[in-house]
């Protein structure tokens, strides 16, 4: 039996950024999976039973393996479906920058990050949370440069990490009252390019869904 | 022809052949282009990258940052300029930055014999996943023992950390299978990724009195810190509990 062989399933709420990387990383691989709403309130058996230590979405379950953590599940998509085109290039260099820069996005451009722009009022807080996003997001502008993509011609590694909040600046738009467009006139360009792409068009949901996902949220939270 | 200058020897200059294979030669074993490494004998971190370039024999120097808290040289600000964080590997004129990265593109740039990942994608992810754990969770949770400021805090903050050692305990119990190391008979990734608790841990202990690590909870990490810290690959670089206690207590104003 091939490697690539057993049934792909994949533990994931429709909004979560994490769980857009992993299906647009099976999506780019052509893998056929399956896809189970978790009630994030209401988290089922088997969610906690296949990530146990962090109780989290997306869980990959590939036959009997369940593997968590977003990055952990491309890279682990990247290396098990070989057969279509890798995420990372071949040199060592070229990796050794592409993990740098995708660990740089996940830790700066995050959920946690994004709250403290939609989860606070309008004020110093908040003003604290837009800043440090888009002090991130300049910088990973800078990286980009003029390049199609965060690897260059190929669509990759950088890519699939960073994309997923393209569909959350929207909502963080509307919440913080600025523009990314305005301040980050490249890296918006660039979310326009790979939503061209299949594979995140159909794994990125619309950006007024995530709007009203955050409003909830917000009311939850006591946020007005 | 070209006059040697030191020896005054004639010596013909390489032909385009000669230059495309050293050239390949290179980019093949990356063994005939300048290593440097970045480091302070403090940091768990730069120990992972010495490890690295120990198991695959890489001649590289060493370069301290004698008070990377206090002052950091220009050479670490120029090729870690976001960050500027040791350690950072300089392989020719490329730096590369972040501890696990820099273990990475080593058993990349040369992949000979031994491995340091393990070969197949399912146990790689395990591996990833649990060095993850190790960087966040884990240094989260030794981070707020050190800095809890009373009795309650230092309780929670232990209970959690204990909490995070028992996971890591049933990783071992699972990966390692009586081998000795996470990756079973050889040391690899996610011992080299796990070893950074080790000194910390040692510390802890030594200013709280509590056995974070003990053959009651944890006998299997206890075991394996004993079998790390001997390690051909590990000895030389890491540093003694008292060199760690005396260290932990100048950075945290301890007594």
């Amino acid at each position: 039996m091939g490697k690539e062989n057993g049934k792909v399933v994949v533990l994931d709420f429709w909004a979560s950024p994490y769980g857009m990387r992993t299906k647009i990383a099976l999506r780019e691989k052509g893998v056929e999976f399956e896809v189970q709403q978790e009630d994030l309130w209401n988290k089922s058996e088997l969610l906690l039973k296949s990530n146990p230590v962090h109780k989290k979405v997306p869980v990959l379950i590939h036959g009997d393996i369940p593997i968590s953590e977003s990055l952990v599940q491309v890279q682990y998509i990247d290396e098990t479906w070989t057969d279509a085109a890798s995420f990372l290039p071949s040199d060592p260099q070229s990796r050794a920058t592409a993990r740098f820069w995708a660990d740089f996005a996940d830790k700066t451009i995050s959920f946690e990050g994004g709250k403290n722009i939609w989860g606070n009022k309008k004020g110093e807080e908040q003003e604290k949370g837009k800043k440090e996003f888009l002090e991130s997001l300049k910088v990973l502008e800078a990286e980009l440069g003029d390049k199609t993509y965060f690897g260059g011609e190929t669509f990759g590694y950088v890519d699939i990490t960073l994309v997923p909040f393209y569909s959350w600046f929207y909502a963080l738009e509307k919440c913080g009252d600025f523009s990314v467009e305005a301040e980050c006139p490249k890296i918006v360009a660039w979310g326009k390019r790979c939503v061209e792409r299949n594979s995140v068009a159909a794994s990125l949901p619309e950006s007024e869904k995530v709007y009203q996902q955050v409003l909830k949220l917000r009311q939850i939270f006591g946020v007005e | 022809m070209i006059k040697n200058k030191k020896t005054n020897s004639l010596i013909s200059p390489d032909t385009t052949q000669t230059k495309k294979r050293k050239k390949t030669d290179m980019a093949q074993n990356g063994s005939n282009t300048t290593v440097k490494l970045l480091g302070t004998w403090s940091s768990p971190f730069a120990l992972r990258a010495r490890i690295a370039l120990h198991l695959k024999s890489v001649e590289y120097e060493y370069i301290e940052e004698a008070d990377v808290l206090k002052s950091k040289s220009d050479l670490l600000v120029k090729s870690n300029p976001i960050h500027k964080k040791v350690p950072v590997l300089i392989h020719g004129d490329v730096s590369i930055c972040e501890s696990l990265n820099i273990v990475q593109y080593v058993d990349e740039s040369w992949p000979s014999k031994p491995s340091i990942l393990p070969s197949l994608p399912k146990d790689r992810a395990f591996a990833r996943f649990w060095a993850h754990f190790v960087d966040g969770k884990c240094f989260e949770s030794i981070d707020a023992v050190v800095r809890a400021k009373d009795d309650t805090e230092k309780i929670a903050a232990a209970r959690n950390l204990m909490e995070n050692l028992a996971a890591l305990e049933d990783a071992f119990q699972k990966s390692s299978k009586d081998g000795g190391f996470f990756g079973g008979e050889n040391i690899g990734f996610l011992d080299i990724a796990c070893g950074v608790i080790v000194g910390p841990l040692s510390v802890i202990e030594a200013f709280s009195g509590v056995k974070f690590l003990s053959p009651d909870t944890t006998p299997g990490l206890v075991q394996w810190a004993e079998i790390f810290r001997a390690h051909e690959a590990v000895k030389p670089y890491m540093p003694t509990v008292a060199e760690f206690v005396e260290f932990a207590k100048q950075k945290f104003n301890l007594q």
